[in-house]
């Protein structure tokens, strides 16, 4: 009886320590993260890319809204038809020409923050000398990159989230329209979309960052990669498709069909391509299906806007995609560090 | 006899099929300052770095603290403290911040850390530029915010990888007055590694010799010295005109006296067994000689080394010849 007693007591004191252990190694993660994140706020890189994505956002909402209001004003018909037709995810992707969409601003200008926010993650500490300094503390050499990534998947988390709710702020007050639970949820998601993109051009700029030794290399890479699927890919898949799919060679309905979800998979390679394709759905609940498809198919069908659900059920593949292609940068990027030696020379 | 606080048991490091550092074993007392003596390249920065459990060893056993660090290296860290040469501070944060960050990786509380952090700091003195940000530290700064930095989680053993290296005299002279202040009063026990050999020869206790991963002697410099001179342990270098061939013969003829190596007209080199000059004084004044110089050679590390780095190089060139 008395022995249980107080087994139960040491076994509660290990627990305890356990916890206590626990604790301490989360403090310390967090002062890593808290750090880096600090770093990151006072950098002028850093400063410098959030100004230019800021004033462009608002630019681009500037414009947004007065051709919105334009519309608006021509008749009051127009104002009860854009009640039904989700007004406010307009906000994010019209443009009156001048300037382009909130959207096309963070497609180009997204990867370049993730680039800029990872490029020199590890190679800067291996070439300040403070790698291995930091690896003779007690820290188990993970919470290095972990941390970093959490900081810097901060920063993009909480840019993102804070234009988009100020574009959203805007739109109400400028536009007198309320919003609706179904374009708020959408505009979360597409926010959220946005948050991975970001990420997965993070994650290759930290994977680089491990890979080579000079901060310039690692930078010119990253921007290499980024140039090539956002100007590049697009002009050769253009190449291939137009000897590929031309109609002189293809006899069957079939065969054209077949050749087009080719081309199609081709370019969903390029994660550029996924994010806009997803983007697109989210934001134009119009948009009834990605692929190729014929007359027949549309013959029945009721033009109208997708319900939430389906649009997410759409672009699911898209999504998990992305994420795959991040976590994948991610892990390369964690098994080399481990691997690596830690010494300079 | 007693375990010693670092032991090293035939460690071996193969890099790419050559051994960065081969079968050492080595045993280091609680409260001793040991130096690693050795030329670029030898292994001693491998060797430390298996210490902290950065780098696995090809095989052998480490034990530092009575830990492995192989398998445990977090412990390991939390005891030992190191100063790597290629030193660098977080340009942009003061010298306190960087401390403090050093301070909450090893999980002390923030109000500790500060208090410790200051008189580090004063300790090192660096009490002026405590807000002046690292990047604008010259290297002497840098180098004792660096032990300050290894000094603030209050370790146990203090490995420090070329302390002296790039800095000039008198700071050579502080930092090291630093190190043995340290030991003295606190009881860490030091390694420290290094090719300057005056300098380590100021502090260190007991030093080892290693080259190309091997450690070839170890022990205080006067046992060194002995191991490597057994018979001829001293040398008194002498000046005189003339030389006589009888003052030479009375010379060879004394007991202590084991060899006369003849550098010129004027001058001899005389090896012995004990100190005699003042014997070898009188002698030579017995005969009319107009004697300018008489001292004794010292044997330096630098010696010693050199000694080394010789017997190595006609090892080779005659490895070569053959």
């Amino acid at each position: 009886m008395i022995l249980t007693k107080i087994k139960d007591k040491i076994n509660f004191r290990k627990n305890n320590d356990e916890l206590d252990k626990n604790y301490k190694e989360q403090s310390i993660f967090k002062a890593i993260v808290q750090k880096e994140f600090t770093d990151y706020i006072r950098s002028f890189r850093i400063i410098i890319l959030l100004v230019i994505i800021g004033l462009t956002c608002l630019g681009s909402l500037y414009t947004a809204i007065t051709t919105i209001q334009d519309a608006l004003e021509q008749s009051d018909e127009a104002k009860e038809i854009a009640k039904d037709s989700y007004l406010f995810l307009k906000l994010f992707t019209t443009s009156d020409g001048t300037l382009p969409s909130f959207l096309t601003f963070v497609t180009l200008l997204g990867p370049l923050l993730g680039i800029a926010l990872g490029f020199d993650a590890i190679n800067s500490e291996r070439n300040k000398g403070t790698l291995t300094r930091l690896m003779a503390q007690p820290i188990p050499r993970d919470y290095v990159i972990n941390a970093k990534f959490v900081a810097a998947l901060l920063i993009n988390v909480m840019l993102i989230f804070a234009l988009g709710f100020l574009v959203m702020a805007f739109g109400i007050l400028l536009i007198g329209l309320p919003i609706t639970l179904e374009e708020f949820i959408r505009i979360v998601f597409f926010l959220l979309l946005c948050i991975v993109y970001i990420a997965f051009w993070l994650n290759l700029g930290i994977l680089f960052s491990v890979r080579f030794k000079q901060a310039a290399t690692s930078a010119l890479s990253g921007i290499a990669v980024w140039l090539f699927f956002s100007v590049f890919y697009n002009m050769i898949i253009n190449v291939i498709s137009k000897n590929y799919v031309n109609p002189e060679n293809t006899t069957t309905m079939e065969e054209f069909l077949n050749k087009q979800e080719t081309i199609l998979t081709i370019s969903r390679l390029s994660p550029s391509y996924l994010f806009s394709e997803s983007t697109t759905t989210l934001l134009s609940p119009e948009v009834r299906t990605l692929g190729p498809y014929t007359m027949e198919q549309t013959v029945g069908a009721l033009a109208g806007p997708l319900p939430l659900g389906q649009s997410l059920l759409l672009v699911w593949p898209q999504l998990t995609g992305l994420i795959a292609a991040t976590l994948i940068c991610f892990a390369i990027a964690y098994y080399w560090f481990i691997r690596q030696e830690i010494r300079t020379n | 006899m007693s375990e010693g606080i670092i032991e090293i048991q035939q460690l071996t490091k193969i890099y790419d099929d050559i051994p960065a550092v081969n079968g050492l074993s080595l045993s280091i007392k609680q409260g001793e300052i040991f130096g690693l003596l050795g030329p670029n390249g030898a292994g001693k920065s491998t060797t430390i770095f298996m210490l902290l459990g950065l780098t696995e060893p090809t095989s052998g056993q480490l034990r530092v603290c009575g830990i492995d660090s192989t398998k445990y290296p977090l412990e390991v860290k939390k005891r030992v403290g190191y100063l790597p040469d290629d030193l660098g501070f977080y340009q942009h944060m003061s010298g306190l911040n960087n401390l403090l960050y050093t301070a909450s990786l090893n999980g002390i509380p923030k109000e500790e850390a500060e208090e410790r952090a200051y008189m580090l700091l004063e300790q090192v003195g660096l009490g002026d530029a405590i807000h002046k940000k690292t990047g604008k530290y010259s290297r002497g700064m840098k180098q004792r915010l660096g032990l300050a930095d290894v000094l603030i989680k209050e370790p146990e053993v203090i490995i420090l990888d070329e302390p002296t290296l790039g800095i000039d005299p008198e700071g050579v002279r502080e930092i090291l007055h630093l190190i043995k202040e340290l030991n003295e009063e606190k009881g860490i026990t030091v390694l420290l590694s290094s090719h300057h050999l005056h300098q380590v020869q100021q502090i260190c206790d007991r030093v080892g010799i290693f080259v190309k991963g091997k450690l070839l002697a170890e022990g205080n410099v006067e046992s060194l010295t002995e191991q490597l001179f057994e018979r001829e342990a001293i040398i008194i270098h002498v000046e005189a005109e003339p030389l006589s061939d009888e003052l030479l013969q009375e010379l060879q003829q004394l007991d202590e006296v084991s060899r006369i190596d003849y550098l010129g007209s004027s001058s001899i080199d005389i090896h012995c067994q004990k100190d005699i000059t003042p014997k070898i004084a009188k002698l030579i004044m017995n005969y009319e000689v107009d004697l300018s110089n008489i001292s004794k050679k010292n044997f330096g590390l630098d010696e010693i080394y050199h000694l080394y780095f010789e017997g190595r190089e006609t090892n080779d060139t005659h490895k070569d010849k053959r």
